[in-house]
């Protein structure tokens, strides 16, 4: 079956010899576990600074935008700067999950449930914004155009501000049910692995249902498809239409027709970085290395290189029309020499050094593959995207046509306050999100193991791109049809099994054998010479006759014990006679790892 | 007379698409598939129609753009035209430009909630659903084939269904 060929050139997208199994086992441990403390005090972290953010809406909404540091020049500026770098940081999710879905990239199944997630919580943090800098919150809902007692009066479909409105809630409702219905399988996995009727019960709800049939993955597929192709143009609508506000104004240095895909371009670049922040922090809290690569950080990278290389452009582009148009209006926008020299030269150098020179050091193949430098640049991305939007918006602002209209802008700690409570809330939201769901789309990962599964790479590397990708490890029967002369000699070659396994008194079938071979190789084997057997009867319900049997199999040393995993107590219970309860040995591996410190 | 049922349960995916065309050889008929993730071509070896999702999906983004034409027509143009800075409001088409924006968005938005509400109740997906895959492991690592045994030596089906590499066969009868 060479329907899995993949071009040898490409490395694995899965590292380790996973099954479908070890996928889903993988994926469910952090819903099935408990939090640990590091989660916890993040958590609260986060929730503090919710809070006091919240405080901060509060006291804006009640007291007065007056309490934030705008002027009558400056009307935007923590306000909306923080507004278009929420929504820029939402767009990488769609990204990642419609244009790659698309260009039918397999690097994007690992991480599209946690970009499309952080689109969907970064959302909410930018809608937050047009409601609370409005300075009569409470007649937002005057937007939309509802028939109404004042003679049906309606808006204003001219405004940009409008277009916003139906932009923003378009996205995050359509972002929503795209990572809903691509939620319903995997939310479907773990209501059938779930083991308290509490967990089985909010997950059959979550789950829609979902039963897996074939009518149902074709619909499933094809929606998911139609989405992304619906989503992709969306994605570059929105932040084109969130750039309009600024490009449809005649404020020198907002009005500019390159706007709509340089933003674009900004919020990909920007979008990326985040996912990389929290990516890295997250592959490694929740033990997911195995499937967000080192790989997947290098592609990533490399999306972030391409934008960052437009946005770049975008910037020389604007330096050089801001001179050449002539007009002197021009000397003093964000990117100009009025700029780099004038009393914002700060934040006219934060941005180039963090948006461009920084960003450079991606085209090195050592430090693209780093880490730990990534986790760097992606975070000094994330500020120098934040100064982009504030250069464009407070820059452009200070220095308008009129010289006597000048000012400064310095932000309160109620503009900071509320900057931060959008951060505490977006991490709460994702804190909590990376504990109940399924943060990595396993039924799509199950699609591209055989294709781009390490141990499947292996294989076809091994015996020739036309070798079986049946496992045999776990098929019961091999099929009639199947049993030709190559394959058999190929499991035939294979056949020397651990030499401390006595199973001669066991009664055991090829494939058990198989089995435990594979599991003596997970766990270690018992080397006589150098080794000496520990006494396992020192575990619960382990008895001479037990241990005995435990030898058999080739079980002699704690530390063997200590790395069993629950296919491994499967087997055993298979080849070993009344081999004790799953209750009864549940803590062997506890116990275990006890006893071998204590050697 | 009660209707029989058999479900063979296969352990691996290529193990599946080969059983199940040697099952549809055998001319058996496949009542259902249960697979924990999408087998690609399976549907095709199944002999499924296609979908017509996208069809769906096509005319609702038309209904979108025809209601966003409608309503910004009717409240910029004929309820209350008005000189909002300059803005040419004597008809639809002077002033589309500054349209295209909702319209877009409109078009989308309809295309893609009605499609999607459309999937739901095509496959009868909802909150508080009951799912109905007969065996847990085939959201897992198992994919299970059922099957109409009710005019059929159930022996003969069995035997048949072991040599196509199935893991467990079961017979179920209601």
């Amino acid at each position: 079956m060479s329907s899995h060929y993949e071009a040898p050139i490409r490395e694995p997208l899965v590292i380790g010899d996973k099954s479908y199994h070890d996928v889903s086992n993988d994926v469910a441990a952090p819903v099935e576990g408990r939090a640990n403390k590091s989660w916890w005090i993040v958590f609260s972290i986060a929730l503090v600074a919710f809070l006091w953010g919240l405080g901060c809406i509060i006291y804006t909404v009640s007291t007065g935008i007056g309490v934030w540091g705008l002027n009558k020049t400056i009307g935007w500026a923590w306000d909306i700067t923080n507004f278009v770098w929420w929504v820029g940081i939402g767009h990488a999710g769609t990204l990642i999950s419609a244009v790659l879905l698309l260009f039918r990239q397999k690097w994007r199944m690992a991480i599209n449930r946690s970009a499309e997630a952080m689109t969907i919580f970064a959302v909410f943090q930018a809608g937050l914004f047009p409601i609370i800098h409005m300075g009569r919150p409470w007649l937002a809902y005057w937007v939309l155009p509802i028939p109404n007692q004042f003679g049906s009066l309606w808006v204003n479909f001219n405004s940009p501000l409008l277009w916003d409105v139906f932009a923003i809630s378009t996205y995050l409702s359509v972002s929503l049910v795209f990572w809903w219905t691509g939620l319903l399988p995997d939310f479907a996995m773990i209501r059938d692995r779930a083991k308290t009727p509490f967990q089985k019960k909010i997950y059959g709800i979550l789950s829609f249902g979902w039963s897996g049939r074939v009518k149902d993955w074709q619909r499933f597929e094809e929606v998911s498809l139609v989405l992304a192709g619906l989503a992709t143009p969306l994605v570059l609508s929105v932040h084109t239409i969130v750039s309009f506000d600024f490009a449809t104004s005649v404020v020198p240095g907002w009005h500019s027709t390159i706007f709509p895909p340089y933003f674009v371009a900004g919020a990909i670049f920007s979008g990326f970085a985040m996912v990389q922040t929290l990516l890295i922090i997250m592959r490694k809290v929740v033990h997911l290395e195995n499937y967000i690569t080192v790989l997947h950080i290098e592609y990533m990278n490399k999306v972030i290189l391409l934008t960052g290389g437009i946005v770049t452009v975008a910037y020389i582009t604007e330096y050089f029309i801001a001179w050449y148009s002539g007009t002197s209006y021009e000397n003093y926008v964000y990117l100009s020499f009025g700029a780099a020299t004038g009393p914002y030269w700060w934040a006219f150098w934060a941005l180039i050094i963090c948006n461009f020179v920084v960003p450079l050091t991606l085209w090195v193949k050592s430090l693209r593959r780093n880490i730990m430098w990534t986790f760097v640049v992606a975070a000094i991305i994330n500020v120098g995207m934040w100064f982009e939007r504030f250069n464009i918006i407070v820059v452009d602002l200070s220095k308008g046509r009129t010289p006597s209209g000048w000012a400064m802008f310095s932000p309160t700690y109620v503009d900071i306050g509320v900057f931060i409570g959008t951060i505490g809330f977006f991490f709460v939201l994702f804190l909590l999100y990376a504990r109940t769901f399924p943060v990595i789309a396993q039924a799509e990962v199950k699609t591209i193991l055989k294709s781009s599964g390490e141990k499947y790479k292996k294989l076809r590397a091994k015996h020739g791109d036309d070798v079986s990708h049946v496992d045999p490890e776990v098929s019961g029967a091999e099929p009639a049809s199947n049993i030709n002369e190559s394959t058999t000699e190929q499991f035939d070659e294979e056949n020397e099994h651990e030499d401390t396994v006595n199973a001669d008194a066991l009664n055991l079938t090829e494939i058990q054998k198989d089995r435990l071979d594979d599991m003596l190789q997970r766990v270690g084997t018992y080397n006589p010479e150098t080794e000496t057997a520990d006494e396992l009867t020192k575990l619960t319900s382990v008895g001479p006759l037990l241990q005995q049997r435990l030898h058999q199999v080739g079980i002699y040393r704690f530390n063997q014990v200590s790395k069993l995993t629950k296919t491994d107590f499967e087997l055993l219970s298979e080849v070993i006679e009344r081999f004790p309860d799953a209750d009864k040995r549940e803590d062997w591996v506890s116990q275990a790892t006890k006893l071998k410190k204590s050697n | 007379m009660a209707s029989k049922f058999i479900h063979a349960i296969y352990s691996d995916d290529d193990l599946l698409m080969q059983a199940v065309k040697q099952i549809r050889d055998k001319r058996y008929h496949i009542g259902e598939v249960y697979t924990p993730f999408p087998v690609h071509g399976l549907d095709k070896l199944m002999g499924l129609e296609p979908t017509r999702l996208a069809i769906c999906s096509f005319l609702y983004g038309l209904a979108g753009l025809a209601v966003a034409t409608w309503m910004m027509n009717f409240m910029m143009i004929e309820d209350w035209p008005q000189d909002i800075g300059g803005k040419p409001s004597f008809s639809f088409i002077q002033n589309m430009p500054a349209f295209i924006p909702i319209m877009f968005e409109l078009t989308v938005f309809f295309a893609a909630h009605l499609m999607v509400i459309t999937f739901y109740m095509r496959s009868k997906l909802w909150p508080f659903r009951k799912a109905e895959n007969p065996d847990l492991r085939t959201t897992d690592d198992r994919f299970l084939v059922e099957l109409d045994a009710t005019n059929h030596n159930v022996e003969d089906l069995t035997k048949f269904l072991y040599d196509t590499g199935a893991t467990e066969i079961k017979l179920i009868e209601n």
